[in-house]
């Protein structure tokens, strides 16, 4: 939202959004992202052609994601001057290990939910959430997510009877 | 105009369940524009899966009251806390705080919910009359219209997103390479499937749109982004005293028009009508230097604005079937995984969909106006639950309510990757909203490209001989090139010594 452009705001909309912002990245991640974008679009570029690339009077499969990676790559291209101007990107800090903590809760849960069903990865998701990333106090932790695992059960399996696996 | 369709329409409305639905559609919509974070886009993303069992009407009378409904409850802590929870609301701070402080918070909720109520309103009238002509006039759209169409709807969208206009045409890109997974509807041929088979029917888009916008922004506030919220101001005397509504009556007056216009503008959308409502108020002011201070004007004409925005903005999906901004991408979703294509047909083929939508907004917006003032105390109250516990358990409802989607553990894995994705996005400068707009306009535009190249018979110059896609094409051009004259100007500008 911050980025948004407000020419009538007062002195310090910056407060406003009461937001803590990470420090900007800088020009090599810009480098990065763009090559990325590039790369995404030779292989998307390499794959349309390998479905057959048509003509204009028999556009074929692969026609439009040909169009559409090609314009993936000179767009990646476009980022890639851009590099350093475009100061939106946000460098990668210590906090963003609590993301890839949230994300490996949700990796282990879709891992092992055919296995032993949802009720114990859920349980242990909502404790890591609770108790290490958002640093509530073990009981509250503890209690919260026990009772919201057993409002889940009673209401996806035991109200709408939904086919999730489940181990009671 | 023949009025039959439009009161049946209130008949749907009036059913209970449909006023039941409503009801709880305007109270979420309110509670998720009061807590910061999660928007109208990633809650009703998020909910999809509970509409899968309710009948269309109902389902998208629902997400229609969450929409507007988060367009008045981002109010409610711009005011009182300085934490707009909606980008809508964000202009609205200004003013809003600076009178709460003034112990006037009651006033500006007050004025909010009155211009909110007036702005829906007026854009609702406007949207009865005017959305059957613009249906009507879209019945005789072919092929190339809607090629050109889709394409200047996605590059609007993507030039006033609020990142860099490069970055918004990579994920417009990337969502309409994403639209191309699956089965080529043409040929029935196998695209970017990797041999997988649960990719073998293409991406849902219910994993995109939970995941972009659901799961995405919970793990980018991850990052401890926000601070604790403090005590908000109290409230008293919420009703505004005759001077302050005549104060605003202009404001409001004005915003109403504003935010219907800009709101049927793809890419334009209740952000944009807010902005607008109070530059113009602030430029007409006799003393601007009051905005900012605690004018009222300052909150009555972005709030009417965007609740006007929010309404008009159901004009070209349930017109011509193009979303003009992402929520409405999002309801674009819902409305086909009920089976109901949104487009020029909508109004003669599911006119009970179509005024049943239109007319619950009366409804929902009286509703709003009825709970919204007297809610203000629950709703700072709700304020006080810690985005911490709130959290996981959003993630929680996601990854099993994905699931419901068809039944497949494979859209929980998809729902994680399109979060991760999703963080990284934002993280980066890269808004999600045009590449879920690409993403549900991708099978349309690659049709329509397809079979207007073999009308034309490969003339790629048919599209510009006929006089609306013509049109459409040229404003495509303008807008795609408007962006590069004025920089080329002003480094020319810069270069000629003064």
């Amino acid at each position: 939202m911050s980025e948004q452009r407000f020419p009538d705001a007062p002195a310090d909309p910056q407060e406003a959004e009461r937001e803590v912002r990470p420090p900007l990245a800088g020009p090599v991640t810009d480098v990065v992202v763009a090559l990325a974008v590039v790369g995404l679009g030779v292989a998307a570029l390499v794959g349309s052609l390998a479905l057959g690339a048509g003509s204009p009077r028999t556009p074929g499969t692969g026609t439009w994601p040909l169009l559409v990676s090609i314009a993936l790559v000179g767009l990646g291209l476009g980022l890639l001057a851009l590099s350093g101007r475009t100061r939106d990107a946000e460098r990668f800090t210590r906090a963003s290990l609590h993301v890839l903590a949230g994300l490996a809760t949700m990796i282990g849960f879709v891992a092992v939910v055919r296995v032993i069903g949802f009720e114990i990865p859920a349980t242990l998701l909502m404790l890591v959430w609770l108790r290490f990333l958002g640093r509530e106090p073990w009981r509250t932790s503890i209690v919260t997510s026990l009772a919201a695992v057993v409002v889940l059960y009673v209401v996806f399996v035991g109200l709408l009877a939904i086919p999730i696996p489940h181990m009671f | 105009m023949d009025l039959t369709p439009v009161v049946e329409g209130f008949g749907v409305v009036l059913e209970p369940t449909n006023l039941l639905f409503c009801l709880i559609g305007v109270v979420v919509g309110m509670l998720v524009g009061v807590l910061p974070g999660l928007g109208p886009a990633a809650t009703i993303a998020i909910l999809l899966p509970i509409t899968f069992g309710l009948e269309p009407v109902t389902a998208i009378i629902m997400l229609a009251g969450i929409f507007y409904g988060a367009q008045y409850g981002g109010t409610i802590t711009s005011v009182l806390l300085r934490l707009p929870g909606e980008a809508s609301s964000v202009v609205t701070v200004f003013d809003g705080y600076a009178l709460a402080r003034q112990g006037r918070a009651g006033t500006a909720l007050g004025i909010a919910a009155i211009g909110s109520f007036v702005g829906g309103t007026v854009s609702i009238v406007a949207l009865s009359l005017v959305a059957p002509v613009v249906a009507g006039f879209a019945l005789d759209f072919g092929p190339p219209e809607y090629t050109a169409l889709a394409l200047l709807g996605i590059l609007l969208v993507a030039t006033v997103s609020s990142g860099h206009r490069v970055k918004a045409l990579v994920a417009a890109c990337v969502g309409l390479l994403l639209a191309t997974v699956g089965r080529d509807s043409f040929t029935g041929a196998a695209r970017f499937t990797f041999d997988n088979l649960s990719l073998a029917d293409g991406i849902d888009f219910v994993p995109i749109a939970m995941g972009l916008f659901g799961l995405g922004e919970i793990l980018y506030n991850l990052e401890e982004r926000h601070r604790r919220v403090q005590a908000p101001a109290r409230v008293a005397d919420v009703w505004p005293s005759r001077s302050d509504l005549r104060a605003s009556s202009g404001a409001i007056g004005r915003g109403s028009a504003i935010g219907f216009v800009l709101g049927v503008l793809p890419g334009g959308g209740a952000t944009i009508a807010s902005l607008a409502a109070y530059g113009i108020e602030k430029r007409r002011a006799k003393r601007p230097e009051r905005f900012g201070q605690g004018a009222v004007e300052g909150v009555a004409a972005p709030e009417t604005a965007n609740n006007a925005a929010a309404t008009s903005s159901f004009i070209p999906l349930l017109t011509l079937g193009i979303p003009a901004n992402a929520t409405m991408a999002v309801i674009f979703g819902a409305l086909l995984i009920q089976g109901v294509t949104p487009g020029p047909r909508l109004v003669d083929e599911h006119p009970d969909l179509f005024w049943g939508v239109v007319n619950s907004m009366y409804i929902g917006n009286i509703l709003l106006l009825i709970m919204s003032i007297p809610l203000v105390g629950l709703f700072v109250r709700i304020l006080r639950v810690r985005a911490t516990i709130l959290a996981p358990i959003t993630v929680l409802i996601t990854l099993i309510g994905v699931y419901t989607v068809g039944n497949d553990v494979f859209d929980i894995a998809l729902v994680i990757a399109f979060g991760a994705l999703g963080y990284l996005m934002k993280k980066l400068g890269f808004e999600p909203g045009p590449l879920v707009l690409a993403f549900v306009l991708g099978s349309l535009l690659e049709d329509s490209l397809r079979r207007s190249l073999i009308i034309f018979e490969g003339d790629a110059t048919g599209f510009l001989t006929r006089p609306i896609s013509g049109t459409l094409l040229a404003a495509f051009a303008v807008v795609a090139l408007l962006p590069l004259v004025r920089a080329a100007l002003t480094r020319r500008r810069a270069r000629t010594p003064m």
